[in-house]
């Protein structure tokens, strides 16, 4: 075993490590003890001495493999090889214990053992085999029904949260929507066609539970269009602190249903008339405050369907961005071909102007939202106004510049 | 002229190989070049020539900060 120090002082204090977890398998598997080892280097140098990309794979695929080589084999010849596999997860991440086992069974024999339940994207990310054990993992894989999942320059294995299975507030079927895209893509999900990563989250209610604003390319956020639901008397229980807010789950036994619902409306758009809450659900912003706090007296409304946004990645080439919204509200329904229309339509446009690594929310902001909306046939909406007073969505067409020169005026004071 | 479709992986092919250590080509790149001497070419016929060169084996993707399509050669990151 690898002398780790620094290592073991990440075994000290609360947390789960993950230390632990690597010297409990590193007896039977001798990689895993390498990976301490280059890992407690990496620690005292302060650099890592993993290399990886190139060209491992399995036939037919160029996703869901990340080749990963250690730059000091002859030190550590278990991270010779250390390819990582993304398997895709189903919708939601629900599995049967069985289902959990057969995954675990092939990693055990085919790869490291160790793995991550979930990585970013969402797949299931199995962490170190060799090139040779590749395809054999694959088949056994694909032989009970999975799949390996989305990397590089293509569609991502698309994720959604758990919605309407474990959640009364999911505007729509998110899993549904999430295992339709994912069917949809197929293509580019396996085949890296695209400027760079395309990532799609669902999202059932605006609380976002998978952070898609965030964390996807694209994101749809569950929202209602109708009115907030109330039970009046639910509200007077919570008033009277015979409910407890959010659940359960607040620090606080009783809800002031002033101070903590109505004062802390980001539009005020609610009050109190003795124990009967009012809501101005024009102004509403369906923040989900009032009704996380009080989940027995307040629902979304019923006509419901989602807001899509667009362009939220981490820094690479322009800095952090967060999502932008492109279609205030579509209706989701199976077979969803209005958002795979759309989706298709975008990542078309971004696959003919994007540079390499330039993900579609830089292109927008390279090219522009006008050009981004007219290209792929989306009405200019209020909604999509990012700063407030900049109207960036003012559409010249030839016809104009020919006014312009017959001496009409655009614009006039009168 | 529209390519049928051998002719179609062929010229592709001749394109990568003809790239190669020149020039990493993606999917769109291929998509562009072909359409360029051949503009009445569907665009779908070009992605399905090229899952044809990768699934047998005479193409393959490679990731070097970018997804590319190269002719399969020796791993440079495996060797020590």
């Amino acid at each position: 075993m690898h002398k780790t120090p620094l290592l073991d002082q990440l075994e000290s204090g609360p947390f789960p490590s993950f230390v632990k977890d690597l010297k409990r398998l590193a007896p039977t598997k001798p990689q895993v003890n390498d990976l301490l080892g280059q890992l407690e280097r990496s620690y005292k140098e302060k650099i890592t001495h993993w290399k990886h990309g190139g060209i491992v794979g399995v036939l037919g695929y160029g996703s869901g493999i990340i080749g990963r080589y250690s730059d000091l084999p002859d030190e550590f010849p278990g991270l010779e090889h250390f390819h990582t596999m993304r398997i895709n997860q189903p919708s939601g991440w629900f599995y049967t214990s069985q289902a959990l086992r057969e995954l675990f069974d092939i990693w055990d024999e085919h790869g490291s053992s160790i793995l991550n339940m979930h990585g970013a994207t969402g797949d299931i990310i199995f962490l170190g085999t060799r090139t040779e054990e590749l395809e054999p993992a694959f088949q056994k894989l694909t032989a009970k029904g999975w799949d390996i999942g989305g990397s590089g320059s293509a569609m991502r294995s698309p994720s959604c949260c758990c919605g309407p299975a474990r959640c009364e507030w999911s505007c729509y079927d998110t899993m549904e929507a999430c295992y339709q895209l994912t069917q949809e893509f197929q293509f580019d999900l396996h085949r890296p066609s695209f400027p760079y990563k395309y990532k799609l989250k669902f999202s059932g209610c605006p609380n976002d539970c998978v952070a898609s604003v965030a964390r996807s390319d694209m994101s749809m956020i569950g929202v209602w269009k109708d009115d907030i639901r109330i039970d009046q008397s639910a509200v007077e229980a919570y008033i009277g602190g015979e409910l407890k807010p959010k659940g359960g789950g607040a620090n606080v036994d009783k809800l002031d249903v002033q101070a903590d619902v109505v004062d802390l409306c980001p539009t005020q758009c609610m009050w109190l008339e003795g124990k009967t809450l009012k809501i101005n659900n024009k102004e509403c912003n369906h923040c989900m405050h009032c009704i996380n706090m009080m989940p027995q007296a307040l629902r979304p409304g019923t006509d419901v369907g989602c807001t899509v946004l667009l362009g939220s990645h981490a820094p690479i080439l322009e800095g952090a961005q967060m999502s932008w919204v492109i279609v205030p509200f579509m209706r989701m329904e199976e077979p969803f071909d209005e958002l795979k229309e759309l989706t298709a339509n975008i990542t078309e446009w971004w696959s003919e102007h994007g540079k390499n690594r330039e993900r579609v929310g830089e292109l927008i902001m390279r090219m522009g939202m006008r050009a981004f909306l007219e290209a792929v046939g989306l009405p200019p909406v209020p909604q999509s106004v990012r700063v407030p007073r900049a109207n960036p969505f003012f559409f010249w067409h030839q016809s104009d510049f020919e006014a312009e020169a017959e001496g009409r005026k655009y614009h006039t004071t009168k | 002229m529209a390519l049928s479709k051998e002719e179609l992986v062929e010229y592709i092919y001749k394109l990568v190989e003809g790239a190669q250590g020149k020039k990493q080509l993606k999917a769109k790149d291929i998509e562009k070049l072909v359409l360029k001497e051949h503009p009445d070419q569907p665009k779908n016929d070009v992605k399905f020539a090229i899952k044809d060169l990768i699934d047998g084996g005479r193409c393959v993707y490679t990731y070097f900060g970018g997804s590319f399509i190269e002719i399969p050669h020796v791993e440079g990151a495996a060797k020590h």
